[in-house]
């Protein structure tokens, strides 16, 4: 992991005291609250429906157990004990008091962290595959990468005022885990035909109330240019970004107005006249960073284990977690473990400060020290000898949390919705808990297989609504709470937007609209197929048919 | 408004002449770029004592042959929100070699005076009033620079090279043979 040296911790504590002055001039009636609004939100403070709310970054969504701990002493002295993990690797604290956080920035500093623009019209916390570095199809850790942009991104001068925010991620595998097409810019770590390093740039993709699939507009970018390249995307997107409306203010308005083909070419005609001016990025700092992210000392041991074996046939709950919750790791012996956040009735994210005192705990124990954040909002050991899996299992039982459905129909994403947030139309947390009850049987969860379920309470789809196999979308219809189905969205390589269903459903019958969806896939699937396969092959049609009967289409039949 | 450089306010010489008005005989002015453009042939001798005043929507290569000349550019922040003008004077800085007065003019807030300095203002409209030792207390808050930009400040990245090629080794002993290359 990434270590602090000198500079990043002076360059915190300063922000930390900074922000202290801002505050104590905020409270003495020095500033306006809207004059202190862009500087609290530079620093990750919201105000929200009841309270304000601290989002904190988890860069790359990679976490110590020490941090962690803290994460839990945060939550428990100045937040009313628990703490939300973020579709953006972050946590948000939601009832901090204003005149606490500068304590609370401090306490992150201690451990290394902080909350510097994780909100606000700048370059927001870089993300990355949560498997970044153990994952067993990759080409090369994208946190390395993750960690240089985060350093050139903080406080950079030139684009602290952007049009609107600006999200980049990273991956180093070709197996997408970090929704790469969805991004700003995302990064995909590739090698060229002599073997080289570099990475595809994508730019443009995003969600929200205008969604789309991003563009490539290089396909390979050495290593050094990294950094001067994205500052020629930014500093284009500065310049010509909209300012004018704020829904037409991100980049993929600007790429779609100008082109792919256009946009990419104004980024090289940048990149090549400000080549001695912009961020450089020696090689020495790319070797010094990567020492961070040496692989821990593994131990060599066989590729299968015996005991874990023997484990599964004995105890059914632990087999159906090992199913859904592992992922190959690189090294044989070791398992990626994912901890499930979406246990039953608890918001989606949503992790006590004992449940992370718990997974800290075991991270020390069994896996290295080291956690990751995932953007489908649940915790992951990385690090994991097959033989402690059995182990691991038990202390997550015993902390709530060893919900066996990761990838599955109930590991559902959702913003926080009408229940807390002040844009949402209807509320998305109570809809989750629903179809979680509905689908509660774990062995009828894995058989039906992966099934991504994205819920947003509004068009600013925090809850990624348009990239979920199933996407649901709070609307607001005669002030009523409806909600608008999307099938086929896809947030990974091959990545795709869901399509519109039909006509939206009441609360009452959402629920039921999503079991129908299930169970004509589980009726038109193939043999092995994942539900956004057999949506691809057989389309929007039969399960259009299945919810609103034969009639819509025979009256389009009729009309053609 | 006030006038901030140096960490002082100062009375400030230029005048701002409207577009409709006439150019006063002596001393330094400040037109538009619509003034500039309109104007050239009867402005160009009294340069460099002449400023140019770029709106948020007048980026610099409008004017890209003439800025190395000017003795002033003023770029304006209608609101402290829209940030072209950053990108603006690294331009102006690092690209059109404009080494004279580059004033920040309009919604300039004291939070903002760090970001701007690295991007090569020196010189600053503030409120009037404004406390001049508080004002430029917000220069020295951030003292780690990640980036390079206009203002050449030594980033940490050449910092942390200067600290390993002195020690020839990192902290925990490793040596740094080999890393300078990708």
């Amino acid at each position: 992991m990434y270590r602090y040296d000198e500079f990043d911790h002076a360059l915190v504590a300063e922000r930390t005291e900074q922000f202290r002055g801002q505050v104590a001039r905020r409270l003495g009636g020095e500033l306006t609250e809207e004059e202190f609004r862009p500087l609290r939100l530079m620093n990750g403070l919201y105000l929200q429906l009841h309270a304000y709310m601290l989002r904190v970054a988890i860069p790359y969504g990679t976490l110590s157990a020490r941090q962690m701990r803290q994460l839990a002493h945060i939550a428990r002295t100045y937040d009313r004990g628990y703490g939300h993990f973020t579709t953006r690797q972050n946590i948000q604290f939601n009832w901090p008091s204003l005149v606490d956080t500068p304590d609370i920035l401090e306490a992150l500093a201690e451990v290394e962290m902080h909350a510097i623009q994780t909100s606000g019209n700048c370059i927001r916390n870089v993300t990355a595959d949560p498997y970044a570095g153990v994952a067993a199809d990759e080409i090369e850790d994208p946190r390395v990468y993750a960690e240089i942009v985060r350093q050139w991104s903080t406080l950079h001068p030139e684009f602290s005022f952007l049009p609107r925010k600006f999200k980049i991620a990273v991956t180093g595998s070709p197996h997408d885990r970090a929704a790469i097409r969805v991004h700003d810019i995302g990064l995909v770590l590739r090698r060229d035909p002599s073997g080289a390093v570099g990475f595809e740039v994508v730019v443009g993709g995003g969600q929200g109330r205008t969604p789309v699939i991003g563009v490539t507009i290089r396909d390979f970018l050495p290593k050094r240019d990294l950094l001067a390249y994205l500052e020629a995307i930014l500093r284009v997107y500065n310049m010509l970004g909209r300012r004018d409306n704020i829904f037409k203010a991100r980049i993929k308005i600007l790429v779609q107005s100008v082109g792919g083909a256009r946009f990419a070419a104004m980024v090289e005609d940048e990149f090549s006249q400000a080549r001695e001016t912009s961020a450089d990025l020696p090689a020495e700092e790319i070797h010094r960073i990567r020492r961070y992210f040496a692989p821990p000392a593994y131990e060599t041991l066989p590729s299968a284990d015996f005991s874990l074996a023997t484990h599964r046939r004995a105890e059914r709950d632990f087999d159906l977690w090992c199913r859904s919750n592992l992922a190959p790791h690189k090294q044989p012996g070791y398992a990626i473990a994912v901890i499930s956040l979406k246990p039953e009735d608890v918001p989606p994210g949503d992790a006590t400060a004992d449940q992370m005192d718990a997974a800290a705990a075991l991270a020390e124990r069994y896996s290295f020290g080291e956690l990751r954040v995932t953007h489908e909002q649940n915790l992951v050991l990385p690090h994991v000898r097959l033989d402690d899996l059995h182990a691991v299992w038990q202390g997550l039982t015993q902390a709530g949390l060893a919900t066996a459905n990761v990838g599955l129909v109930s590991d559902i994403i959702a913003c926080p919705g009408l229940d807390y947030c002040n844009l949402a139309n209807a509320r998305s947390i109570p809809v989750a808990e629903r179809i979680w009850n509905r689908f509660r049987d774990l062995d009828r969860q894995h058989a039906i297989g992966e099934l991504k379920i994205k819920i947003s309470g509004c068009i600013n789809a925090c809850g990624h609504h348009h990239v979920g196999h199933i996407g649901i979308l709070g609307v607001d219809r005669k002030g009523e709470e409806h909600y608008q189905i999307t099938l086929g969205g896809d947030a990974s390589e091959t990545a795709a937007l869901g399509q519109v269903i039909g006509p939206s459903f009441s609360s009452e019958r959402v629920v039921d609209a999503v079991e129908n969806i299930v169970e004509t896939y589980l009726q038109l699937r193939s043999a092995g197929e994942r539900f956004i396969e057999t949506y691809r092959r057989i389309g929007l049609q039969p399960f259009k048919d299945r919810l609103y009967g034969s009639a819509g289409k025979e009256r389009r039949h009729g009309a053609a | 408004m006030a006038l901030l450089k140096a960490n002082l306010i100062i009375d400030d010489e230029w005048t701002r002449i409207d577009d409709d008005a006439a150019i006063v005989p002596n001393g330094p002015v400040i037109v538009s770029l619509a003034r500039w453009q309109r104007d050239r042939a009867a402005l160009i001798s009294r340069l460099p004592h002449v400023g140019l005043m770029l709106r948020s929507d007048q980026p610099p290569t409008d004017a890209a042959g003439d800025i190395a000349r000017f003795g002033l550019i003023a770029l304006e922040f209608p609101k402290f929100t829209d940030g072209r003008a950053y990108s603006y004077a690294r331009l102006i800085r690092e690209r059109y070699g404009f080494t004279g007065e580059l004033r920040a003019v309009g919604n300039v807030l004291r939070d903002q005076l760090g970001f701007m300095q690295r991007c090569g203002f020196d010189a600053y409209e503030i409120p009037d009033g404004a406390d001049a030792r508080a004002w430029t207390a917000a220069f020295g808050e951030i003292s780690v620079r990640y980036q390079r930009a206009a203002d050449r400040a030594t980033t940490a990245i050449v910092l942390r090279r200067e600290t390993l090629e002195t020690r020839g080794a990192f902290p925990d002993g490793d040596s740094v043979v080999g890393m300078w290359a990708y």
